[in-house]
């Protein structure tokens, strides 16, 4: 649960609830994006952002997302677990 | 230096490293510590350690959520997950997680529906879809995971969800980092700071360790080469004379932190006056409870938990890895009565802790030099 996740937001499937489809190396899920509302800013299609036990914690840019899921691939089972997880989430 | 092909920059990585060299005094014992499980995690993983000078020392913080629950609260939420009726639902770290007899993972084998889950939000679906049951989330992390407690808390009373409650085990940063610094068996001479912490919090809690004790702060992030370019900057800090806070990871950690998350957080948590956190005893206004407006989402109220305070078992040192004073394979059963499979401390379950970790892969590295 220590690791966050890079992945790509898709849309934004319940605006009051602020909750988006994102997408993590190719597993489709919903997340939390609340926590991206400040300063007037919010989650857009096309965003990436660092993803924490369902919620986003901050936008990053396309190169760090990258280099993130990088390291993360070449942690080996921590991360397969963390996706296992992932893909047995159903937040709606 | 044969792990540095694995990072983003190769190139770099070599050439931080012959700074470091550079930078450090060699009649000087420089003792660094990086406080948080992920970074802890990173350094065995790829032997960052073993690019450092003989003369700059990597201690292991308190920074590993999983590490510092102590058996006390495992034992009430396995009381709690045994009441008829309960959904107990939890991080899959925490389902190994030694309590006095039991883990949950066992509760759950002796009958208690206990399941693991990714999110807190996956918590509160099982308990909008079980509306004749009791669902509780054993709620556990430092201050990057209590905003999602704190914002699902939020969603539960907005949707006047009677059969969720929580059990709130979260904790700050900032107190045990004090304890350290207070402690006199521990000299340390700078931190590499928490970078997913800090994207919530932010760099202003940590100015306190520059201000009353004069020691270099960089908070960082997870490559490896941002862990070196971090013990750079407090090597340089510390040649120049200078203590400050500086945020190496600046591409995700905003200076003033995420002030919507630090608000819910406000609103749905309050500062617990004691809270005991696993090897390190009791450490006052650490941890966080469900504030009064959040009171009937309080587990602890609704179940009458236990709430006995378990010593640690005699043969566990966690507390002594947790501080950084004795390294995991220091530890009397490292690796022989205590392995991730069959754990007696609590940080040889997170992989995030010092001991899973070094036993993962620091041994490896070990081993591979010996050769
Ligand atoms: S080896 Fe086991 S008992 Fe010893 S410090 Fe590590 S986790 Fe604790």
């Amino acid at each position: 649960m220590c690791l966050a996740i890079p992945g790509q937001v898709i849309e934004l499937v319940d605006e009051a609830n602020q909750i988006a489809k994102v997408d993590v190396v190719g597993v489709r899920r919903n997340i939390n994006v609340s926590l991206l509302t400040t300063d007037g800013d919010r989650a857009r299609p096309g965003d990436w952002v660092l993803i924490h036990v369902g919620f986003a914690l901050s936008k990053v840019d396309e190169e760090e997302a990258h280099a993130t899921l990088d390291l993360l691939q070449r942690m080996g089972a921590d991360y397969e677990q963390e996706l296992e997880e992932l893909k047995a989430s159903v937040i709606e | 230096m044969k792990y540095v092909d694995e990072y983003r920059d190769a190139q770099l990585g070599q050439a931080v490293a012959t700074q470091i060299l550079s930078e450090v005094d060699p009649d000087r014992h420089y003792k660094v510590m990086e406080v948080c499980g992920g970074h802890t995690h990173s350094i065995y993983k790829y032997g960052i350690d073993d690019l450092l000078p003989a003369n700059v020392e990597l201690v292991h913080g308190p920074g590993c959520p999983v590490c510092v629950i102590p058996m006390g609260r495992v034992d009430d939420g396995i009381a709690i997950a045994h009441h008829d009726g309960v959904i107990f639902t939890c991080f899959g770290d925490m389902m190994r997680v030694p309590g006095s007899e039991h883990t949950l993972l066992e509760a759950k084998a002796q009958g208690a529906d206990v399941r693991m889950v990714y999110s807190p939000l996956d918590a509160l679906r099982i308990a909008r879809e079980n509306p004749d049951r009791e669902v509780v989330f054993f709620a556990i992390g430092f201050e990057t995971t209590a905003p999602s407690t704190a914002l699902t808390l939020k969603r539960a009373k907005a949707e006047g969800l009677r059969n969720f409650s929580c059990v709130c085990n979260h904790v700050t940063i900032v107190p045990p980092l004090r304890a350290l610094l207070e402690s006199p068996d521990l000299r340390l001479d700078g931190f590499i700071g928490p970078g997913h912490v800090c994207t919530v919090v932010g760099a202003r809690p940590f100015h306190f360790i520059p201000a009353d004790y004069g020691r270099p702060v960089v908070i960082s992030g997870f490559e490896p080469l941002d862990i070196l370019q971090s013990i750079l900057m407090i090597l340089r800090q510390l040649r120049g004379g200078r203590h400050e806070v500086e945020n190496q990871y600046r591409r995700v950690v905003p200076d003033e932190g995420n002030l919507r998350a630090l608000q819910v957080m406000a609103e749905v948590f309050a500062l617990r006056p004691h809270f005991e956190w696993r090897g390190l005893g009791f450490i006052s206004q650490s941890a966080l409870r469900l504030s009064d407006a959040y009171a009937e989402f309080d587990a602890e109220q609704r179940f009458a938990t236990p709430s006995v305070r378990v010593a640690d078992p005699k043969a566990c040192q966690c507390g002594e890895v947790l501080k950084g004073v004795i390294k995991p394979w220091e530890c009397k059963v490292f690796g022989t009565a205590c392995t991730p499979e069959h754990a007696i401390g609590t940080c040889m379950v997170s992989p995030e802790g010092a001991c899973a970790a070094y036993y993962n892969f620091g041994r490896y590295a070990r081993q591979r030099e010996a050769v």
